[in-house]
């Protein structure tokens, strides 16, 4: 009985329950530094600094909380979509434990103080190896997936899947270059403000690519599957696929505006950062307009009501992005908490968001029941997580408007009205209201465990049978 | 600034690639239907059969997923 041909969803739970475990230790340590800001004896030790667990919360909600769930939701798109398991089974588990093996690494040494000190790119050479490797074998599997599949169509969630893959390759090979001295210790193969250009290259990219072309995959595929309504329009989120890539890579430059960077350089990242609010309305307006005739289920459907609100947060995210990138408008927001405030609303609001919404979806269908263990318990999730999200970016933007006007501020005689500290005082106030958010943040995440832990707690792992694809012609 | 003798012409050379690929999409028919693939992926019913009858045939779940269940979508 045992010849039907099944999914590969082993590999696809493993990660959507890492998923669920990372994000409440990235999520953790980012409620930690953000009660660091408000009580400073909180540095309780060199290994637990603000500036030693500021990269470990990067990372891990990063590239541990998303990257898992990126993993898993692109190798169930990919084989759902292609109809066919995945190619090379034993290098899906090799990504999964080698994945596992960098975010454990990543989680040892930066508190030990072993750190590149390149921003979002921390983690030291060998490990950076490691990725490289890992990162190969993604490629192997997902695009020989696609190679081998069932059906002449490959679904627009994959086309932003491959792209991602292939454009987070290319930005950790020229980003990592470095030359090792010792084993945990290497230095970039750039100086200066050179070093600077490829490094916000490579992160405004890994904005783009990591966290933006990969999710959108994810919402191409779920927010259509969560609604039972075909994407708005296929041929805009077409569109929005090749608008996207053909326009993002120059984005990067607005991260150093007024700095020693060339002045044209910096412009050319602010245009280049204008460009890109027209796709990402398209893809955001495509997203939501799937709604469109099926609203009502947005009542008393939480996973929906996650889904929906992530767009919400892109198209909101996407749109503060492109304004903060104008040169005037960035002399004000530039090394405030504004700019903190807006990467939550992109990394809470939408990576999150997204990313929670989809790991609900998955997580029934892996373990063969219907639906999580408690709706209510997603739809309180739903809230605290929202709420959370927006205490979170109200005190920052203010906060951070706030700092720029009083860093500003001069007296007739052309000194500064306020000393630095009198700004971090002012702050106060609003870094405990984020830390509040934050709070609320996690907590959503710990009722998310606990209901998955009811979910799949004595249940058989399940993995589908593959299907034959549906009439080709609809 | 020399940095930009590798960053420029690295983002040309993955424009063109980029170009390649969307060249060969186009060519191969990839977008011939841009109504079609949206509602297949609908098709592909992913809900969990019960259990003990996971080992049904693939003809099987097919016919179950273009009857009952799709019917339900539209």
């Amino acid at each position: 009985m045992d010849n039907q041909a099944t999914y590969n969803y082993r590999v696809v739970r493993q990660f959507a329950v890492m998923t669920v475990v990372w994000g409440i230790v990235g999520m953790l340590v980012g409620v930690i530094i953000a009660a660091q800001l408000v009580w400073p004896e909180l540095n309780l030790h060199e290994f637990l600094g603000y500036g030693r667990l500021r990269p470990l919360h990067t990372n891990a909600v990063i590239f541990a909380f998303g990257g898992c769930a990126l993993f898993a939701t692109s190798y169930y798109v990919v084989q759902r979509t292609c109809h066919t398991p995945l190619f090379a089974p034993g290098l899906a588990a090799f990504t999964f434990w080698g994945w596992q093996l960098v975010i454990v690494l990543a989680a040892v040494t930066l508190p030990l103080g072993m750190t590149t000190s390149k921003e979002y790119a921390e983690l030291e050479w060998p490990i950076d190896i490691l990725i490289t490797f890992v990162w190969v074998a993604y490629a192997v599997v997902f695009f020989g997936t696609i190679v081998k599949r069932k059906v002449p169509h490959i679904y627009v969630a994959n086309w932003f899947y491959g792209g991602f893959i292939l454009t987070v390759a290319l930005l950790h090979l020229v980003n990592s270059c470095e030359i090792p001295v010792t084993l945990t210790k290497s230095y970039s193969c750039y100086a200066g403000v050179q070093d600077a250009m490829v490094q916000w290259w490579y992160g405004h990219n890994a904005v783009g690519f990591f966290l933006t072309a990969g999710f959108l995959g994810m919402m191409y595929y779920f927010v259509p599957k969560q609604a039972g309504r075909p994407v708005y329009s296929y041929r805009l989120s077409v569109v929005h696929f090749w608008a996207l890539i053909f326009t993002y890579m120059w984005a990067g430059p607005h991260h150093l505006h007024y700095t020693a960077l060339p002045d044209w350089t910096q412009s050319v990242g602010m245009v280049f950062s204008l460009i890109l609010l027209a796709p990402s309305w398209g893809g955001m307006i495509n997203g939501i307009m799937t709604m469109s005739g099926a609203w009502h289920k947005l009542r008393d459907d939480p996973i929906l009501k996650f889904l929906i609100t992530s767009l919400s947060f892109y198209g909101m995210s996407t749109f503060e992005g492109p304004m903060m990138s104008i040169k005037t408008v960035n002399a004000l927001s530039h090394y405030t908490d504004w700019t903190v405030g807006h990467v939550h609303s992109g990394a809470l609001g939408w990576v999150a968001f997204i990313s929670i919404g989809s790991i609900y979806y998955l997580m029934p269908r892996l373990f063969g029941k219907e639906q999580m263990h408690s709706v209510r318990l997603m739809t309180a999730h739903f809230w605290i997580a929202t709420i959370g999200v927006v205490l979170y970016i109200a005190s920052m933007w203010i906060a951070g408007v706030m700092q720029g006007l009083m860093w500003r501020a001069t007296n007739p005689d052309g000194t500064l009205t306020y000393a630095f500290v009198e700004a971090v005082k002012s702050t106060y106030p609003f870094w405990a209201i984020r830390f509040v958010g934050g709070l609320m943040f996690l907590v959503g995440m710990l009722l998310m465990a606990w209901n998955v832990w009811k979910t799949v707690a004595g249940t058989k792992p399940y993995d589908a049978p593959v299907l034959a694809p549906a009439g080709q012609h609809a | 600034m020399e940095i930009l003798y590798l960053l420029i012409p690295l983002s040309v050379v993955l424009v063109f690639l980029i170009g390649a690929v969307f060249w060969w999409s186009v060519r191969s028919g990839q977008f011939d239907d841009l109504e079609g693939p949206g509602y297949r992926v609908l098709m592909d019913d992913d809900r969990p059969l019960p259990r003990g009858d996971a080992a049904a045939s693939a003809s099987e779940a097919g016919a179950k997923e273009s009857g009952g269940r799709d019917s339900a979508l539209k």
